[in-house]
């Protein structure tokens, strides 16, 4: 399909699906009546030009499809309501009003984002109700066979529908809270693609764009939300390393050891003008540390110019913010950076009683190389492998083989650099 | 994430499930598939193979110059993949549950088979930066 129609209707899609909803109240058959409307569009506007109004004619098709979902169901219960019914008929006669609600689009994202599903279900719904991908798209990124992924998007679609969520905002109340739940689901799709951006499957790095392009939006819409902005500012300056943090055999290049010449300079400057636009407004939340980190690293020329005094102090403020242990172990990592490995070590023994680290790769990992840093070769070496034992990424298992292959060779200077785990 | 549930059993094991009684193996069959049914309606399945019995099997070596060395002598104590499911779910737990569905096929007279599945999670790719 032509790009340009791609990314219309991409960008219709929530828009479109927004005022069929509204108009029906049926979430689920609405969702179907706008995926087919657009296929019809990928089929026929190639062919044929665009539509005048491209919105108005995938609103009248998802309309049409509507009706005739309402008229099937209702041939086969004969019970439908009349609301339906009446909005099926007036659908077809008169010259609706597409006039596009914007917050339309951002139901929708609370929609699909409801704590009631499971991150899986909220994901894939997020991506296809808002993001306009198809689910062979969302199927070939999460590497599941496509019927496996509809029946996903079915199941959540099902869900919402017997939850009874109404389509509207969230009370006011509640708003804050289910804003967090939205930047979580956009946080995970950008993890996914950012994750698996190496190996045979470059399309999964698609999945970072679309979870920065979903976070612009929320961003448009919630222009005055702080960590709306802290989270797309975190995506940008992350993203940024891309290229940087792995090498050409997809082997994983920790951050002191990246190329950074081929950090993208252009993202990390929007990035920071962003967040310096951002953090005057009060309301500190842990999206907009993790950006002020991630641009404290991006903003240093070499590794060695890091200033990790800065990094520890933002540390120091998400750890009363979040209960994170991953939090406290980089922490840990920014405290042996400025004090010595000794004092990391030391928070590291406080962290070995916390369950929710117990058993876990980066406990060790980080051991390792702090001990690597104390000159306690012998024992870094055994964390290192206990590590790679531990760990379910294939790369960071062939990383950390190869720190415990390359302290037991022969006696090197101790690594003065951080950890790759740690930002 | 993503787990594969691997059944194996000995060539013995083998033998003995070919020599079940109809009624015992369509019960047998009407479990598997049903079960494959549930991973797929689930939203979790994404691939599942049945493997040829053990007695074709051959252990291959390479050779001097690479050619294949084929043996097909093996001792009656090896186990025998005979079959796996890959499943994507969202917690170990919910691999360990369905494990635990596919470990209780029936045996003989309805009886559930306990058969061990070994589950082992499948590698991804490289880790997240840290929240």
């Amino acid at each position: 399909m032509d790009v340009s129609i791609e990314h219309l209707l991409r960008e219709l899609t929530p828009q479109v699906l927004g005022t069929v909803v509204r108009r029906f109240q049926d979430f689920a058959a609405a969702e179907d009546a706008v995926q087919e409307a657009s296929l019809a569009a990928a089929m026929q506007w190639p062919r044929e030009g665009l539509p005048e109004n491209p919105r108005a004619w995938l609103t009248q098709v998802a309309f049409r499809r509507m009706a005739d979902h309402i008229r099937s169901e209702s041939a086969r219960q004969r019970r439908e309501s009349e609301v339906a019914l009446e909005a099926a008929r007036t659908s077809e006669s008169t010259a609706f009003e597409t006039a596009p609600q914007e917050d339309d689009t951002l139901v929708l994202v609370f929609m699909c984002c409801h704590p009631a599903l499971t991150p899986a279900s909220a994901i894939a719904l997020t991506l296809r109700a808002v993001g306009g991908l198809s689910t062979a798209e969302i199927a070939h990124a999460f590497l599941v066979p496509e019927a496996t992924m509809a029946q996903r998007i079915s199941r959540a679609k099902q869900s919402i529908k017997n939850s009874g969520i109404p389509f509207q905002l969230p009370t006011s109340e509640e708003r804050a809270q289910r804003l967090r739940a939205v930047l979580h689901v956009l946080y995970l799709i950008f993890n996914e693609g950012y994750t698996s951006s190496t190996g045979p499957d470059l399309r999964r790095a698609d999945l970072s764009h679309e979870a920065m392009r979903l976070t612009r939006i929320v961003h448009h819409l919630q222009p005055n939300d702080t960590e709306v902005a802290g989270l797309l500012a975190l995506m940008l300056l992350t993203d940024a390393r891309r290229l940087a943090r792995t090498g050409a055999e997809g082997e994983l290049i920790p951050l002191a050891q990246q190329d950074r010449a081929l950090w993208d300079r252009q993202q990390i400057a929007e990035g920071v003008a962003l967040l310096s636009a951002t953090l005057p407004k009060g309301s500190v939340g842990p999206y907009q540390l993790q950006a002020a980190i991630a641009a404290v690293h991006d903003e240093a020329a070499r590794a060695e110019d890091t200033d990790w005094p800065q990094i520890l102090a933002l540390y120091e403020l998400l750890k009363r913010m979040s209960d994170n242990p991953m939090v406290m172990l980089n922490h840990a990592i920014a405290t042996a950076m400025v004090h010595g490995p000794s004092k990391g070590l030391e928070l590291l023994r406080a962290l070995d009683s916390d369950a929710r680290l117990a058993g876990h790769h980066r406990l060790d990992a980080v051991r390792a190389h702090l001990l690597e840093m104390a000159g306690d070769h012998e024992v870094a070496i055994t964390h290192y492998r206990i590590a790679a034992g531990r760990t379910t990424s294939l790369p960071e298992r062939n990383y950390l083989m190869t720190q415990a292959a390359r302290l037991s060779e022969g006696p090197t200077s101790a690594a003065r650099t951080a950890p790759p785990t740690g930002q | 994430m993503k787990y594969i549930l691997m059944m194996s059993a000995k060539k013995a094991d083998f033998d003995w499930y070919a020599n079940w009684s109809k009624h015992d193996l369509q019960a047998n069959f009407a479990f598997m598939r049903g079960f494959s049914k549930e991973l797929k309606d689930s939203g979790t399945f994404v691939s599942a193979e049945g493997l040829a019995f053990p007695d074709q099997a051959k252990i291959v070596r390479a050779g001097s110059s690479g050619e294949p060395i084929t043996d097909a002598v093996f001792p009656e104590a090896k186990e025998f993949l005979a079959g796996y499911w890959i499943v994507d779910v969202e917690s170990p737990e919910q691999a360990y549950r369905i494990a635990a569905r596919a470990s209780a096929a029936p045996g003989p007279g309805g009886t559930p088979g306990n058969i061990p599945i070994e589950v082992r999670q499948v590698m991804s790719g490289p880790p997240e930066e840290l929240l």
